[in-house]
């Protein structure tokens, strides 16, 4: 998919969040296109996270207006919904279901149908193969984090939005997420992203946002 | 790498939602079985504990087993969409490619496939107990047919308004009773009707004009509240 990708555009203007009484931050105004990757940064509680659900359209921003392909987003609802891969703090997966289970439900509510050999191909990306028919509960809580993040190798949307991926994952686990991101970004992919670990991102493909 | 995948179209996205509720409901039987339990419970505590006067039991029959459905089934509704709100998978389902009212109706149809059709389907064998004839436990299960679905479907808006919310059994019983009311006035009225020769026909309308209204309203309102509980 290198030469037919279209160039998706994501637009910030004065994005304006309110936790409460508190505003979070104000006047943000961002221009994102197809493989750019954005590194959010912030203190615990400047609203990294609510300004990642703002752009993934779960929740509402106070004023300022998002668009994706010069379109508002509040009228695509789930057109634009379904071409962002959120991963946020919860994994997000059934306890009760297996990974394979989950991976194939997860692809199917993005509209893809993806095989038992495909879910077993991106557990093994995350190493984690052998955990690929237990149900999910009985697994730690690193693991769980890769089942969901699997759904990085599976699922073709344009735009991941990664709330603390890092979070729970060994070195190796770590480099591996690195790489995949990087080269996601380099065939035409767009990345939003938070970490308090130091990311190691090419500097080059990375732009930065401070909340403080 | 990225690969491109085969699409499914939507009525399958759909279909794949109601098949992960039953899956899981599946793995956790218990959940099914207790609110099963309870109804059965429940009922068959009637004529134990009023004594054997088959006319008195005849004639409190209906009203025992709706009052009874409607319990059990809204001992089942704070389960409906708690756990995905927990788990983060409400999120997702959130942001798939369907309307979330759509897929708020498959999770709806799922409940009533687990809690309300097995009522529907055990209640003219407990209506045997009361000493109900053919043609009233032909109108019995019929009412509940009718009416379960709309239990699920107000239930939901409930269900979906109280996630997140401590204590949120006590606050749906407060917000969804007033709104079960009509289905248990009509749904026994429509087997007490039999009992004095009126026919079924009038109070089994009235259930399926309200289940047609639920239908139509009840999965917007609930899609709307659950926007607003993961915000």
């Amino acid at each position: 998919m290198k030469s037919e990708v279209t160039k998706n555009v994501l637009n910030v203007t004065d994005l304006e969040c309110v936790r409460g009484e508190r505003i979070l931050f104000k006047d943000i105004s961002l221009d994102l296109e197809s493989g750019n990757l954005l590194y959010v940064q912030g203190a615990n509680g400047s609203g990294k996270t609510t300004l990642l659900r703002t752009l993934c359209g779960l929740s509402q921003p106070e004023a300022g207006s998002i668009s994706w392909n010069n379109q508002d987003i509040r009228e695509l609802v789930e057109d634009y919904a379904s071409q962002a891969l959120y991963i946020g703090h919860l994994p997000g997966i059934k306890a009760d279901l297996t990974a394979v289970e989950n991976l194939q439900f997860s692809a199917a509510l993005a509209g893809s149908d993806v095989s038992r050999e495909q879910t077993i191909e991106a557990l093994t990306q995350v190493g984690i193969a052998m955990c690929a028919d237990l149900p999910t509960r009985v697994l730690s809580q690193g693991q769980k984090r890769r089942v969901a993040l699997a759904r990085l190798w599976l699922q073709s949307n344009p735009l991941w939005i990664l709330d603390e991926p890092f979070t729970a994952l060994d070195g190796l686990a770590i480099k591996a997420l690195t790489k995949h991101v990087e080269a996601f970004v380099n065939t035409g992919g767009m990345v939003v992203f938070t970490s308090h670990q130091i990311p190691e991102f090419n500097p080059d493909i990375m732009q930065r946002l401070s909340l403080d | 790498m990225i690969t491109e995948y085969n699409k499914i179209g939507a009525f399958s996205v759909l279909l794949r939602v109601f098949k992960r509720d039953i899956r899981i409901a599946w793995r956790r039987r218990s959940d099914i079985a207790n609110v099963f339990f309870f109804f059965i419970i429940a009922t068959s505590l009637f004529p134990l504990g009023l004594g054997a006067d088959p006319r008195l039991l005849h004639a409190i029959a209906p009203s025992v087993l709706w009052v009874c459905a409607l319990l059990s089934c809204m001992l089942s509704l704070p389960r409906m969409f708690a756990n995905d709100y927990a788990d983060g998978t409400l999120e997702q389902l959130i942001m798939s490619n369907q309307p979330t009212l759509l897929i708020v109706l498959m999770k709806t149809l799922a409940h009533w496939v687990l809690s309300g059709l097995p009522l529907v389907l055990v209640a003219p064998l407990i209506g045997l107990q009361f000493n109900l004839s053919v043609i009233e436990l032909q109108v019995l299960a019929l009412s509940l047919l009718l009416g379960t679905p709309t239990l699920s479907l107000i239930g939901s808006i409930g269900g979906a308004l109280t996630l997140g919310v401590r204590s949120g059994g006590v606050l749906i019983a407060l917000l969804i009773l007033p709104l079960y009311i009509p289905v248990l006035v009509f749904g026994a009225g429509a087997v007490n009707a039999v009992f004095v020769g009126m026919g079924a026909s009038g109070g089994l309308a009235l259930l399926g004009a309200m289940l047609a209204l639920s239908l139509v309203f009840a999965p917007l309102a609930a899609s709307m509240a659950l926007k607003i509980a993961i915000e």
